[in-house]
């Protein structure tokens, strides 16, 4: 195990040392690329300048309530799911089938009814992240074992108890998987919206410096958004795991 | 001494679903069930058995007749003072032992310091005492099964209901676990209304023994063991054990010959 960790933490490494090098040989051009140490320096002037804070808070405030609706809603859309089994059965191909459907497509039309603000960035975001959220709410309430409600029956809890101390921690960990998407979802959807038309935002940052050929701003704004990405999935994957181990999953 | 549990023409029929045919699973069927006494069941598989313990628990409620507990009608809604251990593992994976156990306290409105000794004491009662920390994925089934037993016993019922506690249990565990169980039946002094497949088990538990008929589910006999209160699984070593364990044989291969031949044809047996 500990061994595989310095693996893959040696092929990482490795893929940027020959960037490096092929950097510092003049194989990519400067125009095409910096070498990573010097994305490294700028993205480090970057946030101590203080230039991006204010795209950094809309980008990273958007993706947060558009994970927040996403999450909420399809959690409570995916428990009334779980109860209506005709409507669910109605729905599920269209579940099957939503990520096939480019939700960029619809954004003229967010445009056209809400505005340029934020509202339809943070709309295609919860539109992206809802499903997944749904579809892992209704996955984990399938295996809540039927042996469990019956000992919540017959400890007389109330349904509302019964949802917050039994079901909820039972399908919690399907629930997480629900999360880590939804995340991962909504950080699509907001950077993504922002490239296209916005007026703020680190995509629009980045898009922004590639027009202008501002590679000393465009690199390391693009690393930014990868070590976020990374930092949120390593704490849910590490709290999955947490729960899975006591579970006796691995 | 009225009885603790009346059931009265109580029957069961499974109403005809799409493609499944109306099903009368259970009765009618009388019983009585005394205060403090250890009562078993047996009967060949698919006989209601688990149905009937529903009723009594409250989670399923008869098509025709009545059931009562300490003299109020059970319906719909599990009667205070009942604890049921099902046969598979009920144990929450997500609480450690001493949660698990303490589950069972969470609509007692007790005072938390009488919620962890009321803990500890049954702890120490199924021997899970040092186990308290531990969580339920890293407990062999037996002791899982010892989990979800001190769960119901935290509550103090007065009546425990067991469906097949041992089921899943090599036959060694199942032994010990039946000497620990009537164990906890004289500390405890509940009444025990315990169902098995195992007619040893059934013969070695209890003081009274009711068979069940092929579905739909009918009480056919009701053996008196006569064993004293204080007794452990060495009454096998009784002659008597082998005269009760072979009526009860008698009374059930009948009915068990009628659930296979019923079900051979179609090729599944459990049913």
């Amino acid at each position: 195990m500990k061994r595989l960790v310095v693996y893959r933490i040696a092929v990482v490494a490795g893929l940027i040392a020959l960037l490096e090098v092929l950097c510092l040989a003049g194989v990519i051009d400067k125009i095409t690329m910096q070498a990573p140490h010097l994305i490294a320096r700028d993205l480090w002037r970057l946030l101590a300048s203080g230039k991006m804070n204010g795209a950094i808070a809309k980008t990273l405030g958007n993706t947060l309530l558009a994970l927040l609706f996403a999450v909420g809603a399809g959690v409570i859309a995916g428990a009334l799911l779980h109860r209506r089994r005709a409507l669910r059965d109605t729905l599920d191909p269209l579940f099957a089938t939503y990520y096939a459907v480019p939700v960029f497509a619809f954004y003229p039309f967010f445009i056209v009814v809400f505005g340029l603000g934020d509202l339809p960035q943070i709309l295609i975001a919860f539109m992206l992240g809802v499903v997944a959220m749904i579809v892992n709410t209704l996955n984990g309430l399938d295996r809540v074992p039927t042996v469990l409600l019956k000992t919540a029956r017959i400890l007389r809890l109330g349904p509302v108890d019964t949802a917050l101390s039994v079901t909820l921690p039972s399908a919690g960990p399907y629930l997480l998987t629900g999360v880590k998407l939804a995340v991962a979802y909504a950080f699509i959807g907001i950077i993504g919206s922002e490239f296209i038309l916005s007026r703020g935002g680190i995509g629009y940052e980045i898009n922004f410096a590639y027009t202008n050929f501002d590679n000393a701003t465009m690199y390391p704004l693009i690393v930014l958004i990868l070590l976020a990405s990374i930092a949120i999935n390593t704490v849910l994957s590490r709290w999955e795991r947490t729960l899975l181990a006591r579970r006796g999953a691995r | 001494m009225t009885p603790q549990v009346t059931l009265a023409g109580v029957g069961k029929t499974f109403p005809a679903g799409r493609v499944t045919p109306a099903l009368h699973a259970l009765g009618p069927l009388d019983l009585a069930l005394r205060q403090g006494e250890f009562f078993a069941v047996v009967g060949p598989s698919g006989c209601g058995k688990s149905t009937l313990l529903e009723i009594i628990a409250g989670l399923a409620r008869p098509t025709t007749g009545t059931a009562s507990f300490e003299g109020q009608p059970i319906v719909d809604e599990a009667p205070d003072g009942i604890g049921v251990v099902f046969q598979e593992d009920a144990s929450l994976p997500w609480l450690d032992v001493a949660g698990n156990v303490a589950f069972g306290l969470r609509r007692s409105g007790l005072p938390q310091a009488e919620r962890d000794r009321r803990v500890r004491d049954v702890l120490k009662l199924v021997g899970l005492a040092d186990f308290a920390n531990t969580y339920p994925a890293q407990l062999s089934g037996g002791m899982r099964q010892r989990v979800c037993i001190a769960r119901t016993l935290v509550m103090q019922p007065r009546l425990i209901l067991l469906d097949e506690p041992f089921g899943a249990l090599d036959q060694q565990t199942r032994l010990l676990m039946g000497d620990e169980l009537l164990r906890m039946w004289r500390e405890t002094r509940a009444t025990v209304f315990l169902i098995t497949h195992a007619l040893d088990e059934a013969t070695m538990l209890a003081d009274r023994i009711g068979v069940m008929s092929a579905r739909p589910g009918r009480l056919i006999d009701v053996v008196e063991t006569g064993w004293p209160r204080e007794r452990d699984s060495r009454i096998v070593e009784d002659p008597g054990f082998g005269v009760i364990t072979a009526r009860l044989w008698k009374s059930l291969r009948e009915e068990s010959l009628k659930t296979i031949g019923r079900t051979m044809p179609r090729g599944d047996g459990d049913a």
